[in-house]
């Protein structure tokens, strides 16, 4: 038995690379390896994804007809049951655990670690505040579940190569009936890469224009295999939709290169982009504050770099 | 549905944070204990004030809805408590602490309030910008057994029920919850209005209550203890670039796009 269970993330069918994540985190606090959860109606697709990961220990599937959305009324109190030989508890620190994990503490009497970054000691770890202006050390004290949701930007994927057993489990808990899933409406399900999985993200701001001015982005980022993102500037004036909005508020990301064009650089964006490998910012007022934390900075108008950028690139 | 026909949201609890305003550049006290805040300008958390401007619009929209405002935290937090009264609240709640307040022990202390006030509806923002917990909400609804609605992008209520559509990772997701229930507000819910003057004047009359955290009876033990506070490891200073063909050499040069 680990000490440490993830939840895993998924859409029915496919693991989402959070998971992961969550389990290189896992991996620090405990080298030998973690159990991963998986609730679901129908897992055994997903739950063979996990096991394939290194360090799973045990994959504990839960099938049940409710559990087909991920709604957290439904999963916590399953949750709080599945981890009650567990000392940790792992979600990442996507929508999805954002909105199960702190419902799973509650249920166990415990604390929530947000966006977990850093381990720094077996029940001591650091996670960014104030929109990631400070990192602060916390520590969760003995004798206490540990329920975190790990900042997944923060830590690489963990390598494929394992073969875990898969364990179906029962778990006798009482459901509520209060919650319903009407329908869940996606960006366009196209063939761009995920934002935050992506190698190279191509973002826009409130200086791309509008809707249409965007088409330069994705054509550019079909080119190259990019992702494309936005800032909330981007997304208020309706240019793109909201799952593309990238900051404190938005996703957490950590690309190997970002491209920031007609964004200004404000801290609650910046905070998303942190971890990025390399970022490039092209703006056309010298003064915009995303040249502080850029690594390669042009001052330009993004309409003439964007095509230039398309031709000596493709 | 259809049964309960004349079924009205007739309270809503709103839950207002007191943060250092978001356009402030925050300061590390040297010691590392905390951020500087004397002297620093304080608001209500952002996304409460949403949070607030939908429990407003709920009533205009015809039914006759009381407003609760509520706050934990130092006695220093009536300001937000009165910002809330001159956006249109009716009532006002301080639950006084000086201790820090962590999300666990926030949503036992509302729950107590909820117990006494019986809302139709609690409305909180999805996060606040202080702690960037995101927390308090989802353990409200555990700690109350109550559906939970988070990252709300609208809400429609009908005969009991809220249809929530929720700004998720991959998109927006519509899930309807029976009341009473815990919303959390997301940036796209609205965009709350302005206080005028008169309505601050107003506000000074309305009912603000106090009472202490300690008398509520909850365990105030912390469950996650913050050791200390440190700036973020800057970034390696960047390069400027005169134009597009430099912009690829020097892509290039980092071994991107070879
Ligand atoms: C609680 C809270 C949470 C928030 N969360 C987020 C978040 O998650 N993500 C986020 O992004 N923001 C967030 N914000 C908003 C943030 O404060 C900024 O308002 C926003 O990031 C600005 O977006 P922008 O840079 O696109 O727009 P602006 O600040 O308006 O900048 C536009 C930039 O485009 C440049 N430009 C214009 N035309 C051109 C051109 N032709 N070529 C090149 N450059 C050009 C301009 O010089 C300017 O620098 C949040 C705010 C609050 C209060
Ligand atoms: N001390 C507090 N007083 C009033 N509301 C609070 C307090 N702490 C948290 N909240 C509410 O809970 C939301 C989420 O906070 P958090 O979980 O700390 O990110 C905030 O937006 C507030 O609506």
């Amino acid at each position: 038995m680990s000490k440490v269970l993830i939840v895993a993330e998924h859409s029915g069918n496919q693991l989402n690379q959070s998971t992961a994540r969550c389990l290189s985190c896992a991996r620090e606090i405990d080298p030998a390896g973690a159990d991963v959860v998986v609730f679901g109606s129908n897992c055994g697709e997903v739950a063979h994804q996990a096991a394939a990961l290194e360090g799973v220990a045990r994959v504990l599937t839960v099938e049940r007809e409710e559990n087909q959305a991920a709604l957290a009324a439904i999963i916590a109190p399953q949750l709080a049951v599945i981890a009650a030989d567990h000392d940790y508890i792992l979600g990442p620190s996507t929508t999805f655990g954002k909105d199960l994990m702190p419902r799973t503490a509650a249920l166990l009497g415990v604390g929530q670690v947000s966006d977990l970054m850093a381990v720094t000691g077996p029940r001591q770890f650091q996670r960014p505040v104030y929109a990631g202006n400070a990192i602060v050390t916390v520590e969760v004290p003995e004798g206490l579940k540990v329920v975190a949701t790990v900042r997944t930007a923060s830590f690489k994927p963990a390598a494929e190569g394992g073969a875990a057993s898969i364990v179906p489990n029962q778990v006798a808990a009482e459901l509520p009936a209060h919650t319903r899933f009407i329908e869940l409406r996606t960006g366009g399900g196209d063939a761009r890469p995920d934002l935050q999985t992506a190698r190279i993200v191509l973002s826009g701001g409130r200086g791309v224009g509008s809707g249409e001015n965007f088409k330069l982005l994705f054509a550019l980022a079909d080119r190259i295999g990019a992702a494309v993102g936005a800032s909330r500037a981007a997304v208020d004036a309706g240019f793109v939709p909201n799952d593309m909005q990238v900051g404190q508020t938005g996703k957490i990301i950590a690309p190997e290169v970002y491209f920031a064009f007609g964004i200004s650089g404000a801290i609650q964006h910046l905070t998303g982009i942190k971890d990025a490998g390399l970022i490039v910012a092209v703006n056309k007022d010298p003064e915009a504050s995303i040249f502080q934390v850029a690594d390669i900075g042009l001052v330009a108008d993004l309409f003439e770099v964007i095509p230039a950028l398309d031709k000596k690139l493709g | 549905m259809g049964e309960n026909r004349e079924w009205n949201v007739k309270k809503i609890m709103v839950c207002l944070k007191r943060v250092v305003d978001y356009n402030v550049r925050i300061r590390l006290r040297p010691d590392g204990s905390g951020v500087v805040t004397d002297g620093v300008k304080m608001s209500v958390n952002p996304f409460d004030e949403i949070a607030l401007e939908e429990a407003l619009r709920i009533r205009e929209g015809g039914s006759p809805v009381e407003i609760l405002v509520v706050s934990i935290g130092p006695a220093d937090c009536q300001q937000q408590l009165r910002t809330g009264l001159a956006m249109g609240a009716d009532r006002a709640l301080l639950i006084e602490s000086d201790i820090q307040v962590e999300p666990l022990i926030a949503a036992k202390a509302i729950l107590k309030v909820i117990e006494r006030e019986q809302p139709d509806l609690v409305l909180l923002g999805k996060q606040a910008i202080d702690d960037d917990c995101n927390q308090t909400g989802q353990m409200l609804a555990a700690l109350w057994q109550r559906p939970q609605a988070t990252f709300a992008s609208k809400l429609e209520i009908v005969d009991g029920r809220a249809t929530v559509t929720r700004e998720v990772d991959a998109g927006l997701e519509v899930i309807n919850v029976d009341l009473p229930a815990v919303v959390t507000t997301d940036l796209r819910l609205n965009e709350p209005r302005y206080v005028k003057l008169p309505d601050i004047m107003k506000a000074k009359k309305k009912p603000l209550q106090t009472e202490s955290l300690a008398s509520l009876g909850i365990d105030l033990e912390p469950r996650i203890r913050v050791l200390k506070y440190e700036e973020p490891a800057p970034r390696q200073k960047g390069v400027m670039v005169a134009d597009v063909d430099a912009l690829v050499a020097a892509l290039r040069d980092k071994g991107i796009f070879n």
